[in-house]
């Protein structure tokens, strides 16, 4: 089974603070790391190689340092990685960036299964996975929590949904978005950390994988930023003031004449 | 302090802290509590290669040493000691082997080990033989192809949970402390079984039990290096050897504590500021870590001593576990102190550091015999010098 | 296309440098130089004085964009009964269709589902397309997909919402895909450039740190998914008028790659907090996991239901299930308490739309007291039974 996992570098959002004063983000010191999400997926695939064998190849697209990370994934127990960066895919939406990994996978080829994280913590758009499906022409399923079966031809997977989740059988090739739920990421090993130092990470160029300019980029992203800005928060409400019992009294009756309750 | 680690040692020390980190200290108050062996934890840190750091490559091991083994230690036992030790008693287990076991004993038992597939365990201490093994009552009696063991080991580390056990007996009682031989007995032989759990104050993950041998028939190539006679020596030369990784285990706990106290310290308000702002409290912490540093000092210079090929090390490797295991007895004390009475209760972590440091200062020989060992090494070399 | 400095007009004056909200610029000998990173928003090219930046896009327009007409909403269904946020939607994009002046059409698709087309025209729809067919009874990529991009590429609609919900989060990349169009996900503000019809389309980014607002100028349709909960339904109207169109499937090509073997239901032992009135959530405040009973008896007397601080998850205090915030639960009840909740921006991001915001916090400068409504300042511990109390008495419970 030749297996894909789609993997993005962002920045350790939950470090990410906004300075007031010039309202843009802070980024110093915000660490990169591989979105979260995506080590599900990694996970998941080193797991469906070790039953089925295979190979498992991650792929990325983004700034040429994006390859140094890409070797946790190695040290974990991926066989290959492949970084596409070119000045070419700059600016790219997610129809955009879907186009260029459908490209690098079809180089790869004669994969028969994908998998993504749900979406990725920078901008959570969830998208980029469904887009490459239908790219390739394959069928997907989102928000997968368990693999109950799988083979070379087929697969039985539960997706989640807002009421539970449903068994989905599908046909291979195919691409999958996996929950956290699905698994717990491992550690990398020792062994695997020292193959990774020494692995050749392969990067490609937009000629490389054959990507038309018109679709690649920001050239290729019907949707543009118009503006980016910080969010405004409420006004600030009414603090009560006095003893508990005071102020326990005023937000009973201000709640009770709304007649909501 | 920077203490020019290769590029390996720097990813064995990150492997190590992380699993540390994200695996380890979070389950550290519950695994107090229950007292229940971290199974699940060894597998994470056996599919990191972790049990393998300190061995030839040639037995799977990574083809480091002592040193890398103690940056193993050291980062566990920050965040808990119980696992730490579960991890370093396996490598104890497993020393006389690599010490001198002959070349088949070494294939056939040391890839298990290093593989992290089966765990050792050292089996030396009894009731009546402590710190002076002289007092030994366990026997081996050769018998056609077998040797019988009769007796029971007490207070052994992984006893239960390991599969491979290097196990001291005596073969023949007039020779003294050179009559110990020593034997490697497999999980499951009959004859062989375990007493009860060991109720501690500390280190309350690890598993302590007594080993029992009631007419334990193993073959005779068990034996080990092939030589009756050799256990007192397998002996001192194993605790030469793992010594630096109680030292290791100590500092690792005493960082732990520090760590927490340094945090806490700039947490806690009193008298409307940070208890950090306090000199009191400032010079607390400064000495905690002065400290630390020195004995981390000591035990990476003697692991690197034994690992360059030096001959003899008793001396600086009791030194290690003496000095290292005094300061976070001191340190992880100190760190309560800081927290007051927040440090006294269990929904902080320096009450069980406090309990953990406890016995690096009496185990692999009490510090007061580290005491006995350094003093005599000394005269010893000055006498050589007349 | 790409994003350019020229280096004879710019003067080397920084403000492009503290106005790029990535952090990329860099002033070198002088001269602002953009680095790796860019996501080519703009602000810098507005912020320059000398205009010095530009972004030139190669653009091909090959689309008649004013053949494109109509504002459609994705009516989900979950066995045969509407999901709330089809409602929503079609209050939001009522108001839309009547800015631009074009008619608002409900699409429904399932299997034996036309008798609830009359409540989409009673929540403001002019027209339902309606898709009934076996193959659609259950949601599958695959069909949905199918029969959506059919019916736009024969209709042309201008702008498709879809609710970024479960099913529409994956139909909506899906049916983009095929369509070749922009698609903005997890939209949480929506308006119309009357002149250009183009959709502006605001969403958060960076776990809520920031907002942008996207637009998808040359492309038809624009298409979105929506956040449910933000948006508010019309008032039924049983009697506005509006028309049902079946739509022919004689011809649809079916190729249909998946196939539900079960469905699991597990809300019985989950908590609704999406569809609650009142919700009461605890936090770290709380001290300790048996204070959460606290809250729930709180809940209980207001006929709420119970949610959470991911710092309370997190510490194991309460299943993942009550998580309120950017990785657990969007939530928009009529009152929202939140019960020794800091009010960090990943809990904001999910209950800020909430009618009205109590909290209650015993440090005042918590942020959380930024956006509540009503504040108290106290031990959560000592004022939570007393609310109770209280509330029990003015409801004669």
């Amino acid at each position: 089974m030749k297996i894909v996992v789609c993997v993005k570098q962002v920045p350790d959002t939950t470090e990410v603070k906004i300075n007031p004063e010039t309202n843009t983000l802070i980024r110093e010191g915000v660490a990169s790391i591989l979105n979260p999400f995506d080590m599900y997926a990694v996970e998941e695939a080193i797991r469906i190689k070790e039953k089925l064998g295979g190979t498992v190849t991650v792929i990325s697209m983004g700034p040429p340092q994006v390859a140094e990370q890409l070797r946790e994934t190695i040290g974990m127990g991926v066989d290959d990685a492949v970084l596409l960066s070119d000045r070419a895919f700059a600016g790219s939406d997610t129809l955009a960036t879907s186009y260029a990994l459908s490209k690098g996978i079809e180089k790869i080829g004669d994969v028969q299964l994908i998998l993504c994280g749900k979406q990725a913590i920078d901008g959570d758009t969830a998208q980029v996975g469904p887009e490459i499906a239908e790219k390739l022409g394959m069928p997907h399923i989102t928000y997968v929590k368990k693999v109950n079966e799988i083979s070379e031809t087929e697969m039985t997977a539960e997706r989640m949904n807002e009421d539970g989740f449903e068994r989905v059988q599908m046909t291979l090739p195919a691409l999958i978005t996996v929950v956290k739920e699905i698994n717990e990421p491992r550690m990398p090993s020792l062994k695997g950390m020292m193959r990774a130092k020494k692995a050749e990470i392969k990067t490609w160029s937009a000629a490389d994988i054959g990507a038309d300019p018109a679709k690649s980029g920001l050239n290729g992203s019907p949707t543009w930023v118009k503006t980016i800005f910080v969010p405004e928060i409420k006004c600030q409400g009414e603090i009560f003031e006095g003893p508990p019992e005071v102020q326990v009294k005023s937000l009973v009756d201000a709640i009770v004449c709304r007649k909501i309750v | 302090m920077d203490y020019f680690l290769t590029e390996e040692q720097q990813m064995i020390r990150d492997l190590a802290r992380r699993i540390a980190d994200e695996k380890i200290a979070p389950r550290a108050l519950e695994l107090d509590e229950s007292g229940e062996f971290p199974w699940d934890l060894m597998k994470i840190i056996a599919d990191a290669d972790l049990f393998g750091v300190y061995l030839p490559e040639e037995y799977g091991g990574m083809g480091g040493g002592v040193f890398e083994q103690c940056l193993v230690v050291e980062e566990l036992s920050r965040a808990c000691s119980g696992v730490a030790v579960s991890y370093a008693a396996s490598g104890l287990g497993c020393m006389p082997i690599l010490v001198l076991g002959s070349e088949e004993q070494k294939k056939k038992y040391l890839p298990q080990i290093a593989a992290g597939k089966k765990l050792a365990a050292f089996g030396a201490t009894e009731a009546n033989a402590g710190s002076d093994p002289s007092g030994m009552e366990t026997t081996a009696v050769l018998d056609g192809n077998e040797y019988v063991i009769n007796g029971t080991k007490q207070w052994i580390t992984n006893g239960g949970e390991a599969e491979i056990y290097t196990v001291m007996a005596v073969t023949d009682k007039r020779k003294g402390p050179r009559g110990i031989s020593c034997f490697i007995v497999e999980k499951g032989t009959p004859g062989f079984s375990f007493g009860k759990k060991e109720n501690k104050m500390g280190i309350r993950a690890s598993a302590t039990r007594e080993l029992v041998f009631d007419n334990c028939r193993i073959p005779k190539e068990n034996l080990l290096g092939g030589k009756e006679g050799v256990g007192f020596i397998a002996t001192m030369k194993t605790f030469d050897r793992t010594r630096p990784g109680i030292g290791a285990q100590a500092i690792g706990v005493a960082q732990g504590a520090l760590d927490a106290a340094v945090k806490y310290s700039r947490e806690r308000v009193q008298f409307g500021e940070k208890i950090s702002s306090f000199q009191a409290i400032q010079h607390m912490l400064a000495d905690m870590a002065t400290q630390l540093e020195a004995a981390r000092a000591l035990v990476y210079a003697t692991a690197r001593m034994i690992d360059s090929g030096a001959k003899n090390f008793s001396k600086e490797s009791a030194m290690a576990k003496l000095f290292a295991s005094d300061t976070a007895m001191k340190v992880t004390v100190d760190a309560v102190q800081v927290f007051g009475g927040y440090g006294y209760m269990k929904e902080y972590p320096v009450e069980k550091m406090m309990r953990d440091a406890k016995i690096t200062q009496i185990y692999e020989g009490t510090n007061q015999i580290q005491r006995n060992i350094i003093g005599l090494e000394l005269i010893k070399e000055y006498a050589s010098k007349k | 296309m790409a994003i350019k400095v020229f280096n004879d007009k710019c003067r080397g004056c920084k403000l492009c440098l503290s106005s790029c909200p990535f952090g990329i610029i860099e002033i070198i000998d002088n001269k602002a130089v953009i680095k790796d990173g860019c996501t080519m928003c703009g602000t810098c090219v507005k912020t320059c004085k000398f205009q010095a930046i530009e972004i030139t896009r190669d653009v091909k327009i090959t689309i008649d964009k004013s053949l494109y007409k109509g504002v459609w909403v994705f009516a989900e269904q979950h066995n045969g009964k509407l999901s709330n946020v089809a409602f929503e939607l079609l209050g939001e994009g009522r108001k839309l269709a009547d800015e631009l002046a074009e008619p608002l059409v409900a699409v429904l698709m399932g299997s034996k589902i036309e008798a609830e087309s009359k409540r989409l025209i009673a929540y403001g729809a002019d027209q339902v397309l309606v898709a009934d067919a076996p193959e659609l009874e259950h949601f599958l990529e695959d069909s949905y997909a199918q029969v959506l991009t059919d019916l736009v590429k024969q209709e042309k609609p201008n702008i498709i919402l879809i609710g970024a919900t479960a099913i529409g989060r994956s139909l909506g990349p899906k049916a983009a895909a095929r369509l070749e169009t922009g698609l903005t996900a997890d939209c949480t503000g929506l308006a119309v450039d009357v002149a250009e019809k183009n959709l502006l389309q605001t969403r958060p980014a960076f776990g809520g740190n920031l907002m942008a607002t996207i637009l998808c100028p040359n492309h038809r349709p624009q298409m979105a998914t929506v956040r449910p909960k933000v948006f508010k339904p019309l008032e039924e109207n049983p009697g506005r008028a509006g028309t049902v169109t079946k739509v022919d499937l004689g011809k649809t090509a079916w190729n249909i790659r998946a196939k539900v073997l079960e469905v699991v239901n597990e809300v019985g032992n989950s908590v609704n907090l999406e569809e609650a009135n009142i919700i009461v959530s605890g936090g770290r405040g709380l001290g300790d996991p048996k204070n959460f009973q606290l809250v729930k008896d709180l809940a209980a007397v207001l006929g709420g239901a119970v949610g959470s601080s991911r710092a309370a998850v997190d510490a194991g205090w309460i299943p993942y299930a009550h998580q309120v915030g950017q990785t657990g639960k969007t939530v928009g009840p009529k009152i929202y308490f939140a019960c020794g909740i800091h009010g960090a921006i990943q809990h904001l991001a999910g209950m800020s739309s909430s009618d009205i915001i109590i909290a209650i916090n015993k440090n005042p400068d918590a942020p959380i007291f930024k956006v509540a409504t009503f504040g108290i300042v106290g031990d959560v511990l000592e004022i939570l039974p007393m609310l109770t109390k209280a509330f029990k008495k003015e409801l004669g419970g």
